[in-house]
């Protein structure tokens, strides 16, 4: 009996019996094909919308931003969380959704955005505003990051050795729990509740944008893209320090957040007609504000994870705990900070959610959170610029999808692209792939 | 996993006697079953039970065979899923449509869930000896020829399929009396829920179940909610008006009754033991316990997950189908994700890998949380279901993470294996699923 095992289409023989095998490429080359015709297809889509009319296409293009933004405070609690203790925390969205109540309520019953004005009554309205917005988020923000401690205290911690599914139900348990405890009566109740806003919408349109704000926004993006240059540029001669200053946080913060400002007002801000066709966009304060607050916080988180000596632990932690542990580095309490960190971002991203969108529910949680998370495994799970830019990206899917694809399938089809990523690329655009456990 | 060692096998299978038809552990099963069959038929027959708590019997049964499914899916093949509530809402909505249309004089959802389903099987089997004549063939070109199987074949099932046999499958049914009709209607409607959820999970696994853990867990999730938008618009961007989409269906046949629920049960276990106890289940297991291994020995991982998958997923469009047909009344919000997380809590409650602690937590969730706290909470504490809810489920996983039964499986469904040497500690075929390298290694080290 003659045993003949072929890989190159080489005549198999088994039992005598002989079959012949060809190459499969040409079937993954017509797959390939058609899942390129349908990619070419949505962009046909998209493009024929975007020429139709140009400008409705980038008013949705920028709404998507400011979604993007929201869910990218989202994403990078979870992706860290994800990154180090290895735990879908499905309570994040909850301590979002905690976010958005604490501002409804330091908001409407202690009026806590006005405190500047009882402090110096002659306080001008614009800069109490601002304050008090600020100070609006950050109660939030150290609420949240104060929940999210004390369940990782009180609910992951204990179950830290046990089999992962332990904690993964756990984290079920305590969203459910979050949820169903505000929708009691005497907590947030489970009505849609209207949600006072911290400031006024006011609406840039062309001729409302103040030259001197564009200005400026393009000015810190002109020189911080400047000094990028300068300093790749002698980074890539061999200067050892240029390429440290490359990483400075207040470089990237420039960048990015003169960069997006400056787009985004120069397209509200100039109003072109032509051909019966008229170029009027508008922005509301509210995406600026979503913006800067979002790239802000990124960037701080980008500061300590980067440059701090707890960012040093937590990512120690992330890639080995047992081994971070020998070399003296406190791994519960980096959970804790990372915890911490997670829910202080997740509460303004709830407070910039309501204020965006004039609304607070006990439930409204879950969809943002879910998407957020997706938005993190798409750009990378454990990466921060992956959360970042995978939140953009689903913030663009959902929009754009739901404008000119198929409005009741946006949540359809953003979880399509979930489902999408994952086959093409398995770790998310800047995931790292896994490492090798033989 | 505990090697088999020939001597022992002998020992065990033989011990001099032959091999019985019945065993003890059988027959206590079967006398058992048959028991409880009575018992809760009879209580049904005189009214102890009012129609509350039949409800929430056949929704206990309902659910427990999701998360019996889950169980094959997740304890014994370790694929962590959450969106077998996905496949129970095709399951529900398949076989209430095809009741739905019966009684509406329409047959062409019979005809579709029957011949359609037979139609793709073929097709299936044709597309896989095509695909199996190349080699290199990626997972994506299966998935896409796997798909477009399955497009063409519904579309020749509904275009040419069901003119031509619309007529003659209502004229055979119209031809017997009235009662059997609908229990045959009944019957192939639940048949047709339990294939098109083990179609829809066959297509949806050749690329996803790759993904391994985290990953396809998440994946899956993407999956209940995507069926959950989908279920919302079935009416207007689905072409079933009769679904409603989000105003929820009616007008579904009250059909289910106990013999039906229980025979549904029963066949689900039944095959849910004797897979598990065949080589295919140990191959299923082993995918579990080390992937790479069990691939260095032989097996062949993809297609024991697909498996897995497909016959869970069968598990839970069966329950859909006995569900619907129950309920009378189907609505998209009761297929959304926060209940797909249901049969995960069961299934982690009643000991993963257990099918005796699935079969109980199933049952037991249900009652307490539907049925007990449902009816003696005082009015105006019915929210407080899923405060308390949530606060067990925690105090649960802190003192008991192993789950209430942890590997204990009662005797008709224990897998007999061979006793290990003296002075090793005994290692059940139920393992622990996060299969920590270092327990695997242990044991390897105790086999060899």
């Amino acid at each position: 009996m003659e045993h003949t095992v072929s890989v190159r289409g080489v005549d198999v023989q088994a039992n005598g019996a002989s079959l012949r095998r060809r190459d499969g490429m040409i079937l993954n080359r017509i797959s390939q094909g058609i899942f390129v015709v349908l990619g070419l297809f949505v962009l046909y889509v998209l493009g024929r919308a975007l020429l139709q009319n140009p400008s409705v296409f980038i008013q949705q293009v920028m709404n998507g931003l400011q979604l993007g933004f929201i869910y990218a405070l989202i994403a990078l609690g979870y992706t860290m969380i994800y990154g180090i203790v290895k735990l879908i925390n499905f309570a994040h969205g909850d301590v979002f959704m905690v976010g958005a109540f604490t501002s409804f309520y330091t908001i409407g019953t202690l009026e806590l955005h006005r405190w500047l004005t009882w402090v110096a009554p002659g306080m001008p309205e614009g800069l109490a505003t601002v304050v008090g917005t600020f100070t609006v988020i950050l109660a939030s923000m150290v609420i949240s990051a104060a929940l999210a401690v004390v369940v990782e205290r009180f609910a992951y911690r204990p179950l830290r050795n046990k089999p992962r599914i332990a904690a993964l139900i756990t984290a079920v348990g305590v969203s459910f729990f979050l949820e169903y405890f505000g929708a009691l009566p005497f907590a947030y109740t489970n009505n849609y509740i209207t949600y006072p806003r911290p400031f006024e919408v006011a609406v840039y349109s062309a001729g409302k944008v103040s030259p001197v704000l564009m200005a400026a926004m393009w000015t810190i993006f002109v020189v911080a893209l400047v000094i990028y240059g300068i300093f790749f540029v002698r980074g890539k001669r061999g200067d050892a320090r240029a390429k440290l200053i490359l990483r400075h946080p207040l470089l990237s913060f420039g960048l990015q957040f003169g960069g997006f400002l400056a787009v985004v007002l120069t397209l509200a801000g100039i109003r072109i007609e032509t051909g019966g066709k008229v170029w009027d966009l508008s922005a509301s304060n509210v995406t600026l504000v979503i913006m800067s607050a979002s790239i802000l916080l990124q960037v701080v988180l980008q500061y300590i994870v980067n440059n701090t000596r707890l960012g040093k632990a937590m990512r120690a932690a992330a890639y080995d705990k047992p081994a971070a542990r020998l070399m003296g580095i406190n791994v519960d309490g980096v959970i804790t900070a990372t915890f911490a960190l997670g829910g202080g971002l997740a509460g303004a991203g709830g407070v910039l959610y309501a204020t965006a969108y004039k609304q607070v529910h006990h439930l409204m949680g879950i969809i943002p959170g879910l998407k957020a998370f997706v938005a993190a495994v798409v750009g990378g799970i454990g990466s921060i610029p992956g959360a970042f830019v995978g939140s953009l990206i689903m913030g663009q899917t959902e929009v754009l999808a739901a404008g000119f694809i198929s409005t009741p399938m946006r949540d359809a089809i953003a979880f399509s692209l979930l489902i999408i990523v994952l086959l093409v690329w398995p770790q998310g655009i800047f995931g790292e792939p896994p490492a090798e456990k033989v | 996993m505990v090697e088999q060692r020939p001597s022992e096998r002998v020992r065990l299978s033989g011990r001099g006697q032959p091999q019985k038809l019945l065993k003890k552990p059988g027959v206590l099963f079967v006398g058992g079953g048959l028991l409880f069959f009575a018992l809760v038929q009879a209580l049904l027959q005189f009214d102890v039970l009012n129609n509350f708590w039949r409800g929430i019997i056949f929704w206990g049964a309902a659910i427990t065979m999701v998360a019996l499914g889950l169980n094959l899916i997740y304890g014994f093949c370790g694929q962590f899923s959450l969106g077998q509530y996905g496949f129970y809402a095709i399951g529900s909505y398949t076989a209430a449509d095809v009741t739905w249309r019966w009684t509406h004089s329409d047959p062409s959802g019979i005809v579709v869930v029957l011949f359609g389903s037979l139609l793709v099987l073929l097709f299936y089997i044709g597309v896989s000896r095509l695909l199996g004549a190349f080699f290199r063939v990626n997972v994506m070109t299966r998935f896409t020829f796997f798909v477009i199987a399955t497009i063409v074949a519904l579309a020749i099932t509904v275009r040419f399929l069901v003119p031509s046999l619309g007529p003659v499958v209502t004229g055979v049914l119209e031809g017997l009396p009235s009662d059997v009709s609908d229990r045959i209607v009944f019957f192939l409607a639940l048949l047709g829920g339990a294939a098109f959820a083990g179609i829809a999970s066959f297509l949806f696994g050749i690329p996803v179940l790759e993904l391994g853990s985290d990953y396809f867990g998440i994946a899956t999730l993407g999956f209940t909610v995507i069926i959950k938008v989908l279920l919302d618009n079935t009416d207007t961007i689905l072409p079933f008006p009769e679904m409603k989409g989000a105003r929820g269906m009616i007008g579904i046949p009250m059909w289910t009754t106990w013999p039906w629920v229980f025979a549904s049960l029963v066949l689900v276990v039944v095959v849910m033991r004797n897979l598990l106890h065949s080589s295919t289940g140990r191959a299923i297991v082993s995918v579990r316990e080390d992937e790479r291994a069990a691939q260095l020995v032989g097996i062949d991982v993809a297609t024991s997950k697909v498996l897995a998958f497909v016959i869970g997923s069968v598990f839970a469009g069966l329950a859909g189908g006995i569900r619907a047909h129950d309920l009378a009344f189907l609505h998209p919000q009761n297929f959304n994700f926060i209940q797909s997380f249901n049969p995960l809590i069961i299934v982690v409650f009643g000991g993963l890998g257990s099918m005796t602690g699935t079969i109980l937590a199933g049952f037991v969730w249900i009652f307490l949380l539907e049925g007990v706290l449902r009816l003696y909470l005082p009015a105006g504490f019915e929210t407080w279901r899923f405060v308390v809810y949530p606060l067990v489920l925690l105090l649960m996983m802190l003192l008991r993470p192993e789950g209430l039964m942890g590997r204990y499986e009662m005797p008709f469904l224990r897998k007999k294996l061979p006793q290990l040497r003296p002075g090793v500690a005994t290692v059940g075929d139920t393992g622990d699923t996060e299969s920590s390298s270092g327990d695997v290694g242990a044991n390897g080290e105790v086999v060899a």
